[in-house]
């Protein structure tokens, strides 16, 4: 479709042996976790269990590193480590290995998952020192980190959805963590069933792409253009019986040495597709299902399965609910790595989604819809939280710009970038909480750079990143894909190509970036200048905010408040013995702790005291992820600077073969210059907002706007009651129609079988009637009669002879008057 | 001790023959004044002996069967009713294999399950376990400890009941099973049931008595349609045969093609239609279905794991024997109606689970739904769709009774089984909650776990033939996610009830019966294909004879 | 006048009639003997005049006297009877005995 694209052969797969171990490391720190894991804390202390869970995930690392190195000495072409373990399932034409595979796509993911998910592992030590349950914590994380494992590195999509659902139920046990509290136990659920609306999608978009492509759909057109060697319909058997794996591989035809046909693998995926001699692309693309482009509705119905998991609209409503989970949960899954799912999920079917402009239409205008107004529900919240859920709701709408308009490394590279900025974002928040005594809401934050001032900078580092200064990383990936948007003239949607649309996706972009710049600053502003607020003696009125997490949870947090502290001191002593400098009123001895929840909330007023900086785990952390989210933008240095391509395009082109041949406008270096000009006045422009208004509290403004606009405020804050909505129109009719089915069940169904019954019983009554009166009485009849007859004859019979000779003399009168009248 | 020409007889015997046993035992009662403890624990090991016998026969069966060769094998065959061409006929095929060992397995568990052990006497207590002689009709004993001699000799005869069910390839062999599966589990819901149990009992009993009745005149229908076959001893059978493996070879060939019609329909329609609700009704199959929700209600824990273990995947396996194998005519007919028919079992059961209040009724109600992913499979003949839909068979056929064992646990502490009345049981029981979860999540289709191997193939079988059914089908996965997790949430999640303060969490029996099954379920999740491998040649090769590729 | 054997049968057949009402009305078991005995005797003269106006012979004759013979043997039976109906019920109405009705 493209000129300049040369001829791309099949991936040269390199075999390797031990890529397996990167998941099963995380698997082993799980299961050990969640099987002796209470045992081994009570008997060893805390110690054990994220030692355990830690070692798992620098073992991971370790391995992966080892993956890294070995690709990097590989030629570029060849990239392409694959670990296949044993045949999944095998049913006719479908055969499933299972088995993992690293191309340059899923290696940074690798990198990122078990690089950051061992950061916040660490953190989490700290975060979630005096929590009882810590063995099930830290067993639910690896257990998440194992699933994101096979979500990435499953060579095929039946270890992809293996990996993908296994995130979901990691998610799941994370949010509902403090699961005594139904808010919070409610929101893991929520995530879960708006998930599996994705994976419905998903699921229906694979079996479509499955069978389309054993050509169990016909072309819309004859077959006068396919003058190649691709005969779907007759050749490919795609119902034939093949019960073990090297049978069914004996069905698949191949092509020029590629192997056509339905399959679950990636690779073979994408060779039948890349390389256009299969035919298998023009067959694809010829192919109609209901009249619609079969290939526009797969990757829309793929696309689906990402919206649920990246939280795109409409099923990003979870998301921010998920924040009920601990705040390292919210860093690893809600920000760095779960949520950009569906975006690497685009992006390794980057070969499909290219084929479909309608298809790369609808991503990048989902995308760009999310973005906007996910930032401005960020505008008004209060929970900071809830700010960077809503924060991550928007770049995750950027990141599906990058991939829709084609521009699949930048969306790529944002998700790296947004990785380590928002990893950094949410455990800074993490360490505020912390340090304000697990307080979320900003309004009774404020000051905090005099006494956290490595978490105060790190923010603000992040906030830089998020907001698009080209000092930091999100700079370089949000401008490549702002650009890149614009440039795009080749979407299309509903099959109608529409050149306007990528420009208007810009201008989305361009004031969506303002606005994140803006509520960015304003978190940091509320929560890191002017006075504290917390000593106010607010702390009743956690309520008073509709989204603000509950208080059991609180409570809960409250605790490990000191122990974490407390753990700066004596990590290698009995826990709880915290430095009286702190001048904490109690300090409950760890083990005490578990016992200690209750009264702990009716404690929080004493501990409004000073608030003070995170435990060393903790900032050390924020700090390399904060210098992570320095040194990545030199990933992404873009071309017009340096006349070549960033590092990191170069080194994702292997696995991102339809980039080169999507069709950008080229624009001069120039104009280049220009829209990185005008995203770094974005970011300005919403700063310096933000400074203004929000800058020490001192600004009245805010309060002003606030009364002025109330009812657009009330709207804004109460997130468009889209949560509402779905009350009302989904979950709602979906419990009525339960309702009538289970009424229809006992009283119709049930009933009806009761009726049969009864109709049985009426019936066999009646049967017993006739028996009874019809057939027994007419012989019971029979005897009556003529015990009744007899009885009246009887009376004849007097015994008087007399009375005989006048029956016998009226008789033979009778028969002379007779024999008279006859004759 | 086991062959390839006895295995499958030991499998099906050794549990009739500890039947016969307490028999004596209850004899010896009689004359010698045994005491009843020694009795009851007597009936009780001998039960556990023979259906632990009965398993390992069946093991040893999955291990001889050869998944390369075709056809029926481990046979044992010899003429049994000579003037009408009965034969005793027992060998297992890749329709069966897998049954034969589920059945052996769920047999066993379902034994343990039986057992009023217990690790505290308080504990026992608790549950109406211990035996003092005395029975309060208001606070009736636990069914292990209520006339255990009978109830141990019903649940073994059950268990020959299903395992010759099976293994019978000759089809008068095959009713005998089947009617003699139906007697015991009449008295053991009756007897040992709940609250209803007498409603319950009658109704199960009449419904599939209907169903038996259907089939056997599409049986007898069969036979005199059929032509001679073979005998076990070499001669000819005198005009017609009962063997189901000839039929078969006489159905693939059109023998009941041409048959004279019966009021003017097609026999071969009309038979298909007499066997198929006559299976459908074991299912249970919408709309047949409401004996099963009363029926696992009042059943007592063991008998609903068995029900909802065996018992309902003999209906998918009849049809898979019967209709698709005799009659591949009529089943490419119908194969449409039964895809309809899985998709409203799927879908309204999954809606109707929504509404449940009683945690036993929804996992009944869930069992309707899963059994729709078979029909739904098998219809579209497929060799995934067929694949999978005996996979199902399978995987639910351990998932169930997980689910079933674990409202076991909860009655036996709680009596009770109203899910909003419990809250918060996590931090009282969380060894439970983490098995519940377990299986919950299993059965809602989670990948790594057994449930979802079978969704996934049932669904990419049945795509390319009905995708719009398929799709409409694909929904059930968000609905089962919203019932069981809105389930867990009311049940386990929260705070905690105080009136739970104090519940022991699992004891060793129910671990002896629970884990066994969770291992399985996780093995199966990640090696489907030790399943599949098996069972595909010949499922395979039964839908060529329908659908010629 | 001729006497012919139309005369004769009419005083048998008066005869026979007034045995008739006799026996029928009778209550006294004697009376109604006694009427047996006229419808006899009715019987017995028509015998006799048949034998006669029908050409010669005995026969007739022989039949009356053998009549005349069982009338005495039954009235002999009769008596017997009667006493012993006497006996069993004090009086010798007829109507009384009805025993056997039952």
């Amino acid at each position: 479709m493209h000129e300049t694209a040369h001829e791309l052969g099949r991936i040269a797969v390199t075999n390797v042996g031990y890529l397996w171990l990167i998941p099963l490391f995380p698997l082993i720190g799980a299961t050990i976790n969640a099987l002796v894991g209470w045992k081994l804390q009570q008997l060893f202390g805390k110690k054990i269990v994220h030692r355990i869970a830690v070692t798992a995930m620098f073992a991971a690392f370790g391995v992966a590193l080892v993956a890294f190195s070995q690709m990097l000495r590989l030629p570029s072409e060849e990239r392409f480590l694959q670990d296949t373990l044993w045949n999944l399932m095998t049913a006719g034409r479908m055969t499933v290995d299972f088995g993992f595979a690293l191309d340059p796509l899923s290696m940074m993911m690798v990198l990122v998952i078990t690089g950051i998910g061992s950061l916040i592992h660490v953190f989490s030590i700290g975060y979630m020192h005096d929590e009882p349950s810590y063995w099930r914590f830290f067993s639910y994380l690896n257990l998440f980190v194992f699933a994101m494992l096979l979500l990435v590195m499953g060579d095929n999509f039946a270890v992809m959805f293996f990996g993908w659902e296994g995130v979901g139920l990691a998610s799941y046990l994370l949010i509902s963590f403090w699961y005594t509290d139904p808010e919070k136990a409610k929101a893991g659920m929520k995530a879960f069933v708006a998930n599996r609306f994705g994976d419905f999608g998903f699921l229906a978009g694979l079996f479509l792409l499955f069978w389309a492509l054993g050509g169990a759909w016909t072309p819309r057109t004859g077959s006068g253009l396919r003058n190649n060697d691709y005969q779907p319909i007759a050749e490919l058997n795609a119902t034939a019986g093949a019960a073990t794996a090297a049978q069914a591989h004996a069905l698949a035809p191949a092509v020029h040495d590629v192997k056509v046909g339905p399959t679950m693998s990636f690779r073979e995926l994408r060779d039948q597709v890349v390389i256009e001699s299969t035919g298998v692309k023009e067959h694809l693309a010829g192919s109609t299902i209901w009249g619609v482009s079969l290939l526009t509705l797969v990757c829309i119905l793929l696309f689906v399965g990402a919206m649920g998991k990246s939280a795109q609209i409409p099923l990003y409503v979870w998301l921010p609910d998920a924040m009920a989970g601990p705040t390292p949960v919210s860093a690893l899954i809600h920000a760095a790595t779960m949520v950009t799912a569906g975006v690497y999920m685009v992006a390794r079917l980057n070969f499909l989604f290219a084929l479909s402009p309608s298809a790369m239409g609808w991503v990048a205008l989902i995308g760009a819809a999310t973005a906007i107004f996910a930032a401005s529900i960020g505008f008004f919240q209060y929970d900071i939280k809830k700010v960077l859920a809503y924060s991550t709701v928007s770049q995750l709408g950027f990141m599906f710009i990058g991939v829709g308009v084609g521009a699949y490394w930048a969306g790529a590279y944002h998700l790296l970038t947004h990785a380590f900025f928002k990893a950094t974002l949410f455990l800074g928040s993490g360490s505020v909480i912390l340090g304000c005594h697990h307080e979320q809401d900003m309004r009774k934050m404020g000051g905090l750079k005099k006494h956290m001032p490595i978490t105060r900078w790190t923010y603000l580092a992040a906030c830089w990143a998020i907001a698009g200064f080209p000092w930091m990383n999100g700079f370089y990936s949000k401008d490549e894909i702002l650009y890149k948007a614009f440039t795009s003239g080749h979407l299309a949607l509903f099959g109608v190509p529409t050149p306007w649309l990528g420009p208007a996706i810009f201008v989305v972009g361009i004031v969506a970036a303002t606005g994140t710049s803006f509520y960015m600053f304003r978190s940091y502003y509320m929560t890191f200048t002017g006075e504290y607020r917390g000593n106010a003696g607010h702390h009743d009125e956690h309520n008073e905010d509709p989204h603000s997490a509950s208080a059991a949870a609180m409570s809960h947090l409250s605790v490990s408040v000191h122990a974490s502290d407390g753990a700066v001191h004596a990590d290698g002593h009995a826990h709880g013995h915290a430095a009286p400098a702190h001048g904490h009123a109690v300090h409950a001895p760890a083990a005490a702790a578990a016992t200690a929840h209750a009264p702990a909330h009716d404690d929080h007023g004493h501990h409004g005291g000073t608030p003070h900086e995170s435990p060393w785990t903790v900032t050390l952390v924020l700090s390399l992820l904060a210098l992570g989210s320095f040194f990545t933008l030199f990933l992404g240095i873009p071309m017009a600077w340096t006349g070549k391509a960033p590092i990191l395009e170069h080194w994702l082109a292997p696995a991102l073969t339809a980039q080169e041949g999507v069709p950008f406008q080229h624009l001069s270096h120039t104009t280049e210059y220009m829209f990185q000009a005008i995203g770094v006045l974005a970011g300005a422009v919403g700063w310096f907002f933000a400074m203004l208004l929000f800058k020490d509290a001192k600004s009245e403004v805010p309060a002003r706007l606030k009364e002025r606009f109330l009812g657009v405020w009330t709207v804004v804050y109460e997130k468009y009651y889209v949560d509402e909505l779905y009350a009302v129109a989904v979950l709602k009719p979906s419990l009525k129609v339960a309702q009538a089915a289970s009424w229809f069940d006992s009283n119709v169904i049930d009933r009806l079988v009761l009726l049969t019954g009864t109709v049985t019983r009426v019936v066999a009554n009646l049967d017993g009637a006739i028996d009874k009166y019809l057939v027994d009485g007419a012989v019971n009849a029979v005897a009556s009669v003529t015990q009744e007859c007899g009885r009246y004859l009887r009376s004849l019979q007097t015994g008087k002879v007399q009375t005989y000779l006048y029956g016998a003399l009226g008789g033979a009168l009778v028969v002379v008057l007779l024999n008279f009248l006859i004759s | 001790m086991f062959t390839p020409g006895n295995v499958l007889s030991w499998a099906t015997f050794f549990p009739v023959i500890g039947s016969a046993l307490i028999v004596v035992l209850l004899a010896a009662k009689f004359f010698l004044r045994l005491d009843k403890k020694l009795v009851d624990d007597g009936s009780r090991w001998i039960a556990l002996v023979t259906s632990a016998l009965s398993f390992a026969a069946a093991i040893a069966a999955w291990r001889m069967y050869d998944p390369s060769a075709t056809g029926v094998q481990l046979v044992q065959h010899f003429t049994w009713i000579r003037a009408f061409n009965i034969e005793f006929y027992f060998g297992v095929d890749g329709i069966s294999i897998s049954m034969v060992l589920l059945s052996g397995l769920i047999s066993f568990i379902a034994t343990i399950a039986s057992m009023p052990w217990w690790s505290g006497k308080k504990d026992a207590e608790m549950a109406g376990m211990v035996d003092d002689g005395h029975d309060d009709p208001h606070h009736p004993k636990h069914f292990s400890v209520r006339m255990v001699p009978g109830y141990m000799a019903m649940l073994l005869l059950l268990q020959t009941g299903m395992m010759g069910t099976f293994v019978a390839l000759d089809m008068f062999l095959f009713y005998v099973f089947w009617e003699i599966m139906l007697l015991p589990m009449y008295f053991l819901i009756g007897i040992w049931g709940g609250p209803r149990k007498e409603y319950a009992a009658i109704k199960f009993f009449l419904y599939t008595l209907a169903g038996s009745v259907l089939m056997l005149l599409a049986i007898i229908g069969i036979y005199y349609n059929s032509a001679p076959a073979q005998l076990a001893d070499g001669s000819w059978s005198s005009g017609h045969t009962f063997n189901l493996i000839e039929l078969a070879k006489q159905g693939a060939a059109g023998q009941f093609r041409n048959a004279a019609p019966i009021l003017g329909f097609s026999f071969a329609k009309i038979v298909f239609i007499g066997l198929f609700i006559g299976f459908a009704i074991k299912i249970p199959m919408f709309p047949f279905h409401t004996w099963l929700p009363d029926a696992h209600v009042e059943a007592p824990t063991p008998i609903s794991v068995i029900l909802a273990g065996v018992l309902l995947k003999m209906g998918i396996y009849g049809i898979l024997r019967f209709n698709y194998g005799i009659l591949p005519d009529a089943t490419a007919w119908a194969a449409g109606a039964i895809a309809v028919f899985g998709v409203i079992n799927i879908i309204y059961a999954a809606f109707v689970c929504l509404a449940q209040k009683d945690l036993k009724k929804l996992i009944a109600y869930s069992s309707v739904s899963h059994m729709g992913f078979s029909l739904l499979g098998m219809a579209a003949m497929t060799p995934q769709g067929i694949s999978g839909a005996v996979l199902n068979l399978f995987t639910h056929g351990i998932i169930s009774p997980m689910l079933f064992l674990i409202v076991g646990v909860i009655y036996d502490r709680a009596h009770h089984r109203e899910i909003e009345k419990f809250g918060g049981l996590a931090q009282e029981l969380p060894e439970y909650s983490a098995i519940m979860g377990l299986a919950f999540f299993a059965s809602l289709g989670l990948p790594g776990l057994a449930g979802f191997i079978s969704e996934f193939t049932v669904f990419s079988g049945a795509f390319p033939v009905f995708t719009t059914y398929t799709i409409i089908s694909a929904t059930s996965v968000i609905l089962t996610a919203a019932y069981y997790l809105w389930a867990i949430h009311r049940m386990f999640l929260g705070k905690l009830n105080p009136v739970y303060k104090g519940y022991p969490d699992l004891n060793w029996r129910e671990r002896m019966a629970l884990y066994p099954l969770a291992v399985i379920c996780i093995y199966l999740g990640f090696y489907p294909q030790a399943i599949l491998g098996v069972i595909n040649p010949a499922l395979h090769a039964l839908i060529q004879n329908i659908k010629p590729l | 006048m001729q006497i012919s054997l139309s005369h004769f049968l009419v005083v048998g057949a008066l005869l026979f009639a007034f045995g008739i009402v006799t026996v029928a009305t009778r209550r006294n078991a004697v009376g109604v003997l006694m009427g047996v005995e006229l419808i006899l005797n009715g019987a017995n003269v028509n015998f006799v005049a048949f034998n006669h106006y029908s050409g010669g012979g005995v026969t007739g004759q022989v039949f009356a006297l053998f009549v005349i013979v069982l009338a005495a043997a039954e009235a002999a039976v009769g008596l017997a009877i009667v006493l012993a109906i006497f006996q069993t019920f004090k009086t010798i109405d007829v109507r009384a005995a009805d025993l056997m009705r039952e």
